[in-house]
C-alpha cells in the first residue's frame, strides 16, 4: 500500500470524528425544557441542581462548552454519572470487553455458519440445496434481534432447556445471545461465499488448476476460497460496526452485562451524560473497525496496493 | 409468484387494519377474567398481561408502524433527494461539504443515534419521527449523488441547458424523472427497515407510549410473560415478520420490474 493513501485514508478520520463527538456533544442540549431539571427530577434542591449544572457546565455559552467537552474528552475524562458518581470511564471500562466478548463470538459463529453454507451452496448451485439455502438467507437475514432472540430463547432455553435462558454466569450463556447477533451476519456471509465463490469458479486458473490434476478440495479450499475471501473481509469489517450496534438490543433481552445494556439503564434512570459516552464510545469503534477494514483490504488485495 | 404473495400479504395487513378502523376496534378494554388467555373463540389471538384482545393491538400497532414508516420515508426521501441532487448537480465544493456531512451520518450506527435522540427528547410521535429521520436521509442522499453525477452530463441535460432551462428545471424536471424507478425500489425496502427501527425503540420503551399499542412494546411484553404464555411474543412476532416479509417481496419485484424497463 503506498504511504499517500495511507495518510489521506488516515486524515479523512478526523472530521469524521470531529463530527460524532458534536452530535454526541448536542445530544444533552435536545432535552425538552431544562437538562438539569430533568435528569434530577423536579423535587431536586437548588444546591444540587446548581453543582449538576456547574460540573456539567451548562451556564457557560454552547462553544466554550464544546471546547470543554472536546478538551475532556481528549484527556480520556468521560464525566461522572449524576447518580452514583462514578466516573464514566470506569463504567465502560467495566462494561466494555463483555460487548466485544460477545460480538467477536457472534462474529465467529456468523463466519464458521456463514462461509461452509456458502461453499455448500455454489457447490450445489442449480440444485435444490442451493435453493433452500439462498431462500433461507435472503429471508431471514433481516430477522431483528427482538423476534430472534425471544424464539431462540423459547426454543432452546424454555422448551428443549439446553441453555441457560438469560445472564453470564454459565460458560453456555454467550452461546444464545451471540446466535441472535451473529445470525444475521452469517446469512449476509453465506450470500457472499456463494457469489464470490461462484465468480471465482469460472476463471482460467481454476481450469489450470484442475487441468494439472488437483484434488477438487484443494481446488477449492486452496484456490477459489482464497480469492473469494476478499469481498467477505470487507462485509465482515462493516458488519462489526452493526453487531456493536445491535449488542444494545440483544444484550436487553439476555441480561448480558455490555455496554449496550449500560446505555438503556443509563436511559432508564436519565443519567444522559452515560448515554453520551455510550453512544460516542460505540460510534469511535465504529469508525476505527472501518478504518481497520479499508486497510486490511488494501494488504489482502495485492492489485489495491498499487492502485 | 411473489408478486402474488407480496401482494396477498400487503392487502390482508391493509385490509385488515382499515377493517378495524372502521369497527372502531382500539384493543385498550382490559379484562381482568382473561389475563393471558391463550388464543379462543372470544380473543383469536389470546390476551395479553391486563386481559386486553392481543388481534385488536396488533392491528393498532400495524396501523401506527405504517403510519410511521410511511412519514419517515416521506421525510427521508425530501431531504437525501434534494441533498444529493445538490451535490451531484453543483459539484465542487458544494459537494465535498454535503458528502462530509453524509459521511459523519454514516460513521454512526443508524439505530444507535436513533435510540439515543428518542431517549433524551422524550416521548411524542413527532420525536420519534425525528429520531428515524436523523439517519435515514444518508441513503437517499448518497444514492441521488452518484446517479445525479453521470446524468448531469447527459445530452438531454445539456440540451435542455443550452435552451436555457433553470438549474431548478434541470434537477425537477430532466434528472429526477431518471431516478424515479430506483428511489421507489429504495423506498419500499426502507419501509420494512423503518418497521423495524421503530419496533426495536418501542422494544426499549422509547417513542409510542402505552396505552397505545406497538409492536415493539408488545414483543418486551411477550418477552416478559413468555413462560406462561407463549403465544403472546410468537403470534407479534410472527405478524411483525410476514409484514416485512411482503413489503420485501413487493421490494424485489418493483427492482426487478423496474430494472426490466429501464434496460429496455
Amino acid at each position: 500500500m503506498n504511504l499517500k493513501h495511507l495518510i489521506s485514508r488516515l486524515l479523512s478520520v478526523i472530521p469524521v470524528v470531529f463530527g460524532v463527538v458534536l452530535l454526541t456533544f448536542l445530544l444533552i442540549h435536545v432535552v425538552p425544557g431544562d437538562p438539569v431539571e430533568v435528569m434530577l427530577g423536579e423535587s431536586a434542591s437548588v444546591a444540587d441542581s446548581a453543582a449538576l449544572r456547574e460540573e456539567l457546565g451548562l451556564n457557560q455559552p454552547l462553544m466554550i462548552q464544546f471546547g470543554q467537552y472536546f478538551n475532556k474528552l481528549a484527556h480520556g475524562d468521560l464525566g461522572r454519572s449524576i447518580h452514583t458518581k462514578i466516573p464514566i470511564s470506569v463504567l465502560i471500562k467495566e462494561r466494555y470487553p463483555a460487548t466485544v466478548k460477545l460480538a467477536v463470538v457472534a462474529l465467529a459463529l456468523g463466519l464458521m455458519i456463514g462461509v461452509p453454507m456458502g461453499i455448500y451452496a455454489a457447490l450445489h448451485a442449480g440444485h435444490w440445496q442451493d435453493f433452500v439455502i439462498t431462500i433461507i438467507s435472503v429471508r431471514f437475514s433481516a430477522m431483528p434481534a427482538f423476534w430472534l432472540g425471544p424464539l431462540l430463547m423459547l426454543l432452546f432455553a424454555v422448551w428443549l432447556g439446553w441453555l441457560p435462558v438469560s445472564g453470564m454466569d454459565s460458560p453456555g450463556a454467550i452461546v444464545l445471545p451471540a446466535l441472535t447477533l451473529g445470525f444475521g451476519l452469517s446469512a449476509i456471509l453465506t450470500r457472499m461465499t456463494r457469489t464470490s465463490l461462484l465468480e471465482v469458479l469460472n476463471d482460467d486458473y481454476i481450469r489450470t488448476a484442475r487441468a494439472k490434476g488437483l484434488s477438487e478440495r484443494a481446488v477449492i479450499l486452496r484456490h477459489a476460497l482464497r480469492a473469494a475471501l476478499l469481498p467477505i473481509i470487507t462485509i465482515v469489517g462493516l458488519q462489526m460496526g452493526s453487531l456493536l450496534a445491535g449488542t444494545v438490543i440483544t444484550e436487553t433481552i439476555f441480561s448480558w452485562d455490555g455496554i449496550g445494556r449500560l446505555l438503556v439503564e443509563s436511559i432508564e434512570k436519565r443519567d444522559y451524560p452515560v448515554t453520551q459516552a455510550c453512544v460516542l464510545i460505540v460510534s469511535l469503534s465504529y469508525v476505527l473497525i472501518n478504518l481497520v477494514t479499508d486497510l486490511l483490504y488494501q494488504v489482502a488485495d495485492p492489485r489495491m496496493r498499487h492502485a | 409468484m411473489a408478486k402474488t404473495f407480496a401482494i396477498t400479504i400487503l392487502v390482508f395487513w391493509l385490509g385488515a387494519v382499515l377493517l378495524a378502523r372502521l369497527l372502531d376496534v382500539h384493543g385498550n378494554a382490559i379484562d381482568l377474567q382473561h389475563i393471558l388467555s391463550a388464543p379462543s373463540i372470544q380473543y383469536w389471538f389470546g390476551s395479553d398481561d391486563l386481559g386486553r384482545d392481543i388481534l385488536a393491538r396488533v392491528l393498532r400497532g400495524a396501523e401506527i408502524s405504517f403510519l410511521v414508516a410511511i412519514v419517515v420515508t416521506i421525510v427521508n426521501m425530501a431531504v437525501g433527494v434534494t441533498i444529493g441532487l445538490l451535490a451531484g448537480f453543483y459539484g465542487g465544493r458544494l459537494d465535498r461539504l454535503l458528502m462530509q456531512v453524509t459521511d459523519v451520518f454514516l460513521a454512526f450506527p443508524g439505530i444507535l443515534l436513533a435510540i439515543a435522540f428518542a431517549a433524551v427528547l422524550g416521548p411524542g410521535m413527532l420525536n420519534l419521527v425525528f429520531a428515524l429521520c436523523l439517519t435515514g436521509w444518508v441513503s437517499y442522499a448518497r444514492l441521488t449523488r452518484g446517479q445525479t453525477l453521470s446524468l448531469r452530463h447527459r445530452q438531454h441535460v445539456l440540451a435542455a441547458e443550452s435552451l436555457g432551462a433553470s438549474a431548478f428545471r434541470l434537477m425537477w424536471r430532466h434528472i429526477l424523472p431518471l431516478l424515479s424507478s430506483l428511489l421507489m425500489v429504495e423506498a419500499t425496502y426502507s419501509l420494512a427497515s423503518i418497521m423495524i427501527a421503530e419496533a426495536s425503540l418501542s422494544f426499549l420503551g422509547l417513542g409510542i407510549q402505552a396505552p397505545n399499542a406497538s409492536w415493539g412494546a408488545m414483543l418486551r411484553d411477550g418477552v416478559r410473560y413468555m413462560l406462561v404464555a407463549p403465544h403472546y411474543v410468537l403470534i407479534v412476532g410472527l405478524s411483525l415478520m410476514s409484514l416485512i416479509l411482503g413489503i420485501n417481496l413487493g421490494g424485489d419485484y418493483l427492482r426487478d420490474r423496474l430494472d426490466v424497463r429501464s434496460t429496455q
